[in-house]
């Protein structure tokens, strides 16, 4: 017996005298995890999430949130002598006399944009698989839950220095507030201790920043994990993987190792960015003044959809019996994003009541075969897209010598044509993959090899597929659509008359799809050639 | 479809197929002396950041292709800390990849669902205790349940007035008044219409009374563009005309949509437009919204000149500056 596992011996033992987990560790020690590429996606969102409290506690050690008015005498000789508030003086500070200060905001900036992308990606990855089907709907709404939050969080950081540039998304912020009816004014004056900008908000957004939220998160992803935990990983669909078990690699030592080591390379990915690539440079905006402005303000990315749904609104407001409610803030700002997380949200409730379907499901789906689903995902994606094109309208207008108003006009006609368009596309092409696939199977590979046959035919050369491969294609259920009559077999009206005929039409929808080959139409092809 | 139809066979796991790392020690040498060179890359890395740390001035920049001008200081501290980072990443999944065991291993998965007996045994138990709790019955406690414990949010709610304090007038009022001069910003002088050439924008703020400080809050509201034309340019009726100064016309620079400094002035058009969401503006016409999101024109300070021929304000703003809220009533 090695040094080695004399220690790990008598450390298991110790353990286990302390606490009786023997038989629980032991088990979850080696927990199985299914090995995938698109598996690693959370893993980025949770150890950004890591790098994130990391570099942000080193940032509060310098960062002073106050807007009291200083006069700046460090180190940065253009701003020198001029007024600004404490918040955007220590931020300099940090950037430029804080040795290490300008990589860890670099850092943590970049992780948080990494943040977002991450959980964007890893949404994506598990809206199209069908990840969040029974029993998993749990999960998926706290995902949804630490999107939403994680997009506060991201603008409240960044809001923090209190540079020309961010205190101008604050005071858009501070125009959405206003623009609620009725309690609109006063929660604007709470929030910001009196008339914008006040003295107030910065310090009060740090807390919510470094504290309140960041608490959430830590609860939520905890939750998150210990789901995936216990409801065990999905995984793809493959040779030897069922509803009933998990194929992968145990939890120690080769998963741990690998996770471990895939924490530090994103780690080391963050840390290069930050090492090279500018983000943020809030010296060149200048201190917050209301009556000042830079050409080609913009968020970021994740504000930017809102950003161009805002632009893109119509110039409406409603003045009537002394009071103004101004739909061209409430529509782009409030309604329709509030309308896409709530679908978001409830999304697998909405496919288990269109499909009527109650099972557990452990094995993802391939996109293809759900094309629906995978059309309704690119739809959301195509308008997502096509609002933030227009949130860097004014950008794009410059780099491509365009005007404003043509991608404005672009962009208000094809956020109504495009993500339609992009759904019939989309479910079109799913139900062609899913055709090629069952050509695959039928037919074999087209190897691309043409062979001339005696008589002076050329053909090409089809490959038949390794079983594995077969079973792979074709081992997803293809449920048929709900039926739901119109009256019972005594002629009595179903008293779900209309809701139940809406049900059976959506249900239609969803399973359309091409038949997957079987083994039987394999075998009487085969019979035919003969 | 109906049952004599065979779907194709799950073939089952395939067989595993050993690395060369399995089967050829020499190999697996190899494996293990890679993952150490990756390790000792990362200790000469760390070395590099904590040189940098405390040798390289962090006023030193020299010049980098695509990157332009570099600080020195900052850039191999970075770089020292991320190589140091990455390759304790890539030493450490190589030896997961080549020397750990990589036989996929299956797990049972167990239906999540307990069986029928404990399920029935839960719900009756969850009946039983509803029951014993006699909710059902006694249903003047549950009501008094639900009013108190839903009006105990209450006191966390209205411990927060104290944020800060009523709107009362504040978003109507400005700190323009009869005869306040104009003066530039920065600089707090006074301005006469000769300073201003015809095509010219300003920036200016109301003069400030003796004793007062000019807060942040004040400038958000306050904020007011100079733009001098050519009389005759002007389309605007008598009143607004009568709130000009020898083509010199005064708008609120607070865009009326959400607050954004309306600072682009485009001198052939005329037009001002708001960097923020593109709201236009047309001079000519009283400010009139001519594209973009913005529902309102930018409201029009009336000016003249004092006794002294400075610019002044003839009176306060007609209307709330700003974006719009509930109470403002035009």
């Amino acid at each position: 017996m090695s040094k080695i596992e004399r220690i790990g011996g008598n450390v298991a033992g110790y353990v286990d005298d302390r606490t009786g987990a023997a038989k629980w560790l032991r088990k979850n020690l080696t927990k199985v995890f299914p090995d995938h590429w698109s598996f690693m996606l959370g893993e980025v969102v949770l150890y950004s999430f890591i790098i994130l409290l990391l570099s942000g506690t080193f940032l509060t050690f310098w960062f002073d949130p106050s807007q009291r008015e200083v006069i700046y005498q460090g180190s940065y000789e253009p701003l020198k002598d001029i007024k600004m508030s404490a918040a955007y003086a220590s931020t300099l500070h940090i950037s430029f006399d804080v040795r290490g200060g300008l990589l860890m905001r670099q850092i943590h900036h970049w992780a948080a944009l990494i943040f977002m992308a991450g959980m964007i990606a890893h949404l994506m990855r598990v809206f199209f698989t069908g990840a969040f089907r029974k029993p998993r709907e749990a999960n998926w709404l706290i995902g949804v839950g630490l999107v939403t939050l994680g997009i506060v969080e991201g603008f409240l950081g960044y809001s923090l220095p209190d540079d020309l540039l961010s205190g101008t998304g604050i005071r858009i912020a501070e125009a959405i507030i206003q623009a609620l009816p009725v309690v609109g004014s006063y929660l604007a004056f709470f929030a910001f201790g009196g008339a914008f900008p006040g003295e107030a908000f910065i310090p009060r957004i740090f807390t919510v920043h470094v504290l309140l939220l960041p608490g959430i998160f830590l609860a939520l992803i905890t939750v998150h994990l210990m789901l995936v935990w216990y409801q065990k990983h999905t995984q793809y669909p493959g040779p030897g993987r069922t509803e009933k078990n998990v194929v992968g690699y145990p939890l120690m030592p080769i998963y741990m190792a690998k996770a471990g080591g895939f924490f530090f390379i994103v780690f080391g990915v963050t840390a290069l960015l930050g090492a090279v690539a500018s983000i943020n440079p809030i010296w060149l905006y200048g201190p917050y003044n209301p009556g000042q402005i830079s050409a080609g303000s913009q968020p970021d990315f994740y504000m930017g959809w809102l950003d161009g749904l805002v632009r893109m609104a119509p110039p409406i407001e409603t003045h009537a019996f002394g009071h103004t409610i101004s739909w061209n803030i409430l529509i782009p700002g409030l309604i329709i994003p509030g309308i896409l997380f709530t679908l978001m949200a409830v999304y697998p409730f909405i496919e288990s009541w269109m499909t009527g379907d109650k099972s557990e499901h452990h094995i993802l789906e391939r996109p293809r075969n759900n094309p629906n689903r995978t059309a309704i995902g690119a739809m959301s994606l195509a308008f997502i897209l096509v609002v933030l094109i227009n949130g860097g309208n004014d950008i794009i207008a410059t780099n491509f010598h365009l005007t404003i108003n043509q991608i404005m006009w672009f962009t208000r006609i094809g956020v109504i044509v495009i993500p339609p368009l992009v759904f019939v596309i989309t479910k079109r092409i799913c139900l062609s993959l899913q055709r090629a696939d069952r050509e695959k199977v039928l037919h074999g590979r087209e190897t691309g090899r043409l062979v001339m046959l005696p008589h002076g035919e050329f053909v090409e050369v089809h490959e038949e597929l390794t079983p594995e491969q077969k079973f792979t294609l074709t081992q997803h259920e293809q449920p048929a659509a709900l039926v739901v009559p119109n009256a019972d077999a005594n002629g009595v009206l179903n008293p779900q008359g209309l809701k139940g005929k809406i049900r059976a039409r959506f249900s239609q929808a969803h399973v359309e799809q091409i038949q997957a080959p079987t083994e039987s139409e394999a075998k009487a092809l085969e019979g035919g050639h003969h | 479809m109906s049952n004599d139809i065979q779907k194709f066979q799950d073939p089952g796991l395939p067989e595993h197929v050993h690395r060369k790392t399995d089967v050829d020690p020499k190999a697996a040498d190899r494996a293990e002396r890679q993952v150490a060179v990756l390790f000792i890359l990362s200790a000469l890395s760390t070395v590099l950041a904590i040189y940098s740390y405390i040798f390289i001035a962090d006023d030193l920049f020299f010049f980098l292709p695509v990157m332009g001008d570099t600080n020195a200081h900052q850039l191999f501290l970075g770089l020292g800390m991320a190589f140091a980072l990455l390759f304790i990443g890539l030493g450490l999944v190589h030896w997961a990849k080549m020397l750990m065991p990589d036989t996929e291993v299956i797990a049972e998965r167990h239906e999540l669902r307990s069986p029928d007996e404990d399920r029935s045994d839960f719900v009756r138990t969850v009946k039983e205790q509803a029951g014993a709790a006699g909710l059902g019955r006694r249903s003047l406690i549950k009501r008094t349940l639900g009013l108190a414990l839903g009006i105990s949010a209450l006191t966390p709610l209205v411990m927060l007035r104290d944020l800060g304090p009523l709107p009362k007038k504040k978003l109507e009022q400005t700190s323009w008044k009869k005869g306040t001069r104009l003066v530039t910003d920065p600089g707090d002088r006074p301005i006469r219409p000769e300073d201003l050439e015809v095509g010219a924008v300003a920036q200016v703020l109301p003069e400030l009374v003796e004793g007062k400080e000019r807060h942040l809050s004040d400038i958000a509201k306050d904020a007011v563009l100079l733009i001098r034309l050519r009389p005759s340019e002007f389309q605007l009726d008598a009143e607004r005309l009568s709130w000009t100064h020898d083509g010199i016309i005064a708008f609120s620079k607070i865009c009326s949509h959400m607050g954004c400094a309306v600072a682009l002035y485009e001198q052939q058009t005329k037009h001002l437009l708001c960097p923020c969401h593109q709201s236009t503006f047309d001079v000519t016409r009283a400010a009139k919204v001519i594209f973009g999101p913005s529902a309102r024109p930018l409201p029009q300070l009336a000016i003249t000149v004092d006794a002294d021929g400075y610019l002044v304000a003839q009176q306060p703003f007609t209307e709330s500056v700003g974006p719009s809220y509930w109470e403002r009533s035009s």
